[in-house]
């Protein structure tokens, strides 16, 4: 085995490498789930509390208003949840991706790894807790008696994985950037308020008014998804063109976060 | 054979950023808007500045230079942790790197989960952890508090799970940087012996960035010796540390305690004949004198004259007190006068301590009055083994052998 150390230039992401330190991978995300939960009383009852309790308030301030302007056979609690448990994939994954060269700091000036695998972390642990959340999703759908569409098969994965390449594009984008500049901390949590209005998560797209306002927030790729999976649910067909716009703006995040961070990452340490 | 690393022309520049003001107001931006885009001074700060070496299978390399030498850099640069601004290294081993013990412990998570989530980090298999758990826990010795969460630790515990850990690295090149000096003196004595079986039993490639000159004496064959940058030195690990070790103490100013009401202004050495002499050779008999200046009269005063070694350990004293050899002196200058018939200094550099005090009331102490180097005489048959550990030898000893 020989290697060179020198000056770095290339932009290309060394996913072997990234292989090699697979277990270091699995290590850094089972500390984030094992601490997430540490020292609480209800553990990991957290996760699905989180959500049944949003659901609970926006059903009962919006229920009503939003019922009478559609036509989804989709019950509102679980037009919602649906909603909500990708909603928080997206906004939790940001936040750890975003944060994580920061609070990693200590880590990245003493030992080399690829600095990628620490914003995957941050975005894998929500992933987690949305597949523990589906079973509060099931009991639901028993709850209301509604049997989701088989159509959900196909829907639930495509509507994940545009949650997670948008997700790690600007979350490799802004974890990047917050090493340099750590204003990020302040717009983050600020950026993800905003976009839980912009975004269908607690009405469907349908109820916003003006047109052109309309086709603006197709393009928000968490919205897509959502109507991807409810659409699933209700075995709507499912208007993968319609929503292309919205996709193809995912990988384009992926591509600018993915190669801002690569031609920065080895300067972390010097600025972390 | 091919060494297992080859550094070549490694240099690193930082970019020094001057805030021209402590910080912008909107104010000044209003009234003078170009401030704002003002770029800050900036200046090129080199780190290192083209270090090459090379690095062979199984050698124990210590890197030696004052703070700010450029040896952290490098350590940084060799665990990939930062690239180089221009140079290559070429690497033809797995390299780990220590630069802190414990990297990534977390306080939550119990010392098992710790050893772990440490080792991972420190680039160690799963399966290697867990084929040297038990290792592992038996050297930090805290098996009893195993499943409880490091917060609960005592920092001591911490530093000892941390090094247990990191103990059982097994890489081709280890980089360690100044970890050694862990834990109270039994269990630094554990991992000083470990880190020596490592590097004399198993036979593996070691840098070691430390402070502690005997440590490292002990641990390498080799150092390189960096100043501001650039490697100075590049040889036996003895002569470069002496080397170190001399010229720090040249830049150190002798350091005086007391009032001075008597101060020794110089010493000088005399050979048997009485000629004046910089150096002497061990068995030697040797005459210090140490001009004085007393401001008043003084009485029962005790005067002594120690040698100290390069690590700063005391070899010897001459004290007129363990003697009882107390004296009256007047004010004015004075002469004293220490004969030695056989000198016992074991081949290498000594530093002059002076000790003077009246009643038992200290008058002046200086450490690092002078430095005095002892080599043995040319052939008389003795194998010269130059400063290898500066102390005394005694002659005094009777020997039998009882069946």
């Amino acid at each position: 085995m020989e290697y060179h150390i020198k000056p770095q230039k290339k932009l290309a992401f060394n996913f072997k490498e990234v292989w090699d330190y697979r277990e270091l991978f699995f290590f850094f995300t089972w500390r984030d789930i094992k601490i997430k939960y540490k020292q609480t009383a209800l553990g990991v009852v957290w996760v699905v509390l989180q959500p049944l309790i949003f659901m609970s308030i926006f059903v009962a301030f919006f229920g009503n208003f939003v019922k009478t302007h559609t036509s989804s056979s989709l019950p509102y609690p679980l037009f919602v949840l649906g909603g909500l448990l990708l909603w928080n994939v997206f906004s939790n994954g940001l936040s750890n991706a975003s944060n994580s060269m920061i609070t990693n700091a200590n880590i990245i000036k003493k030992i080399y790894f690829p600095r990628l695998i620490l914003p995957v972390t941050g975005i894998i642990v929500p992933f987690f807790d949305f597949f523990i959340s589906l079973l509060l999703f099931a009991s639901a759908c028993i709850y209301f008696d509604f049997i989701p569409s088989w159509h959900l098969f196909y829907a639930l994965p495509i509507a994940l994985s545009i949650v997670l390449i948008t997700t790690l594009g600007l979350g490799l984008l802004i974890s990047s950037l917050s090493v340099k500049f750590r204003d990020f901390k302040y717009i983050v949590p600020f950026l993800i308020q905003i976009l839980l209005f912009l975004t269908p998560v607690i009405y469907p797209s349908k109820l916003i008014p003006f047109g052109w306002l309309n086709k603006l927030l197709e393009l928000n790729p968490i919205g897509a998804a959502i109507e991807i999976l409810r659409a699933g649910l209700t075995a709507d067909s499912i208007q993968l063109i319609h929503h292309s716009p919205a996709i193809l703006l995912s990988i384009a995040l992926l591509f600018i976060g993915g190669s801002y961070f690569k031609s920065t990452e080895h300067y972390f340490a010097d600025l972390a | 054979m091919k060494p297992l690393l080859e550094i070549k022309e490694i240099s690193k520049s930082y970019k020094l950023l001057h805030e021209q003001q402590s910080y912008l107001s909107l104010r000044d931006i209003l009234s003078k808007p170009s401030q704002f885009f003002k770029k800050n001074s900036t200046e090129v700060f080199n780190a290192l500045d083209s270090v090459s070496f090379e690095v062979m299978q199984g050698e124990s390399i210590g890197i030696i230079g004052k703070n700010g030498a450029g040896k952290s850099t490098l350590l940084k640069i060799l665990s990939k942790i930062t690239p180089p601004t221009s140079g290559t290294i070429t690497s033809r081993g797995r390299i780990a790197s220590l630069l802190e013990v414990g990297t990534g412990f977390h306080p939550e998570l119990s010392g098992r989960e710790n050893i772990f989530l440490n080792g991972s980090i420190l680039g160690m298999k799963r399966k290697e952890i867990l084929a040297k758990f038990d290792e592992i826990v038996d050297f930090s010795s805290v098996e009893k508090f195993l499943d409880t969460p490091l917060k609960h630790y005592s920092s001591g515990m911490q530093l000892r799970l941390a090094f247990a850990v990191a103990a059982f690295l097994e890489p081709e090149i280890l980089i360690i940087d100044e970890v050694l000096a862990v834990g109270d003196a039994e269990f630094q004595r554990k991992c000083i012996n470990k880190m020596d079986s490592i590097t004399h039993h198993e036979g593996r490639t070691i840098l070691i960035v430390s402070h502690n000159m005997s440590v490292l004496k002990k641990l390498c064959s080799r150092a390189i010796m960096l100043q501001k940058g650039k490697v100075l030195m590049n040889a036996d690990a003895n002569t470069v540390i002496d080397t170190y070790l001399k010229q720090s103490i040249e830049d150190n100013p002798r350091i005086k305690k007391g009032n001075s009401k008597i101060t020794v202004n110089d010493i000088e050495i005399f050979d048997q004949s009485h000629n004046r002499i910089t150096s002497f050779h061990t068995f030697d008999s040797v005459n210090f004198v140490l001009n004085c200046t007393a401001s008043q009269d003084f009485d029962k005063v005790s005067i002594a004259l120690c040698f100290n070694n390069m690590d700063e350990v005391r070899i010897s004293s001459l004290w007129s007190k363990l003697t009882n050899q107390l004296f009256d002196i007047k004010a004015g200058p004075f002469k004293v006068h220490f004969n030695i018939p056989c000198i016992q200094l074991i081949p290498g550099e000594y530093n002059l301590v002076t000790y003077i005090d009246s009643n038992g009331y200290e008058l002046e102490q200086v450490e690092n009055f002078k430095l005095i180097t002892v080599s043995f005489k040319p052939g008389n048959g003795y194998i010269t083994e130059p400063g290898k550990s500066q102390a005394l030898y005694l002659e005094n000893f009777n020997m039998k052998i009882i069946d």
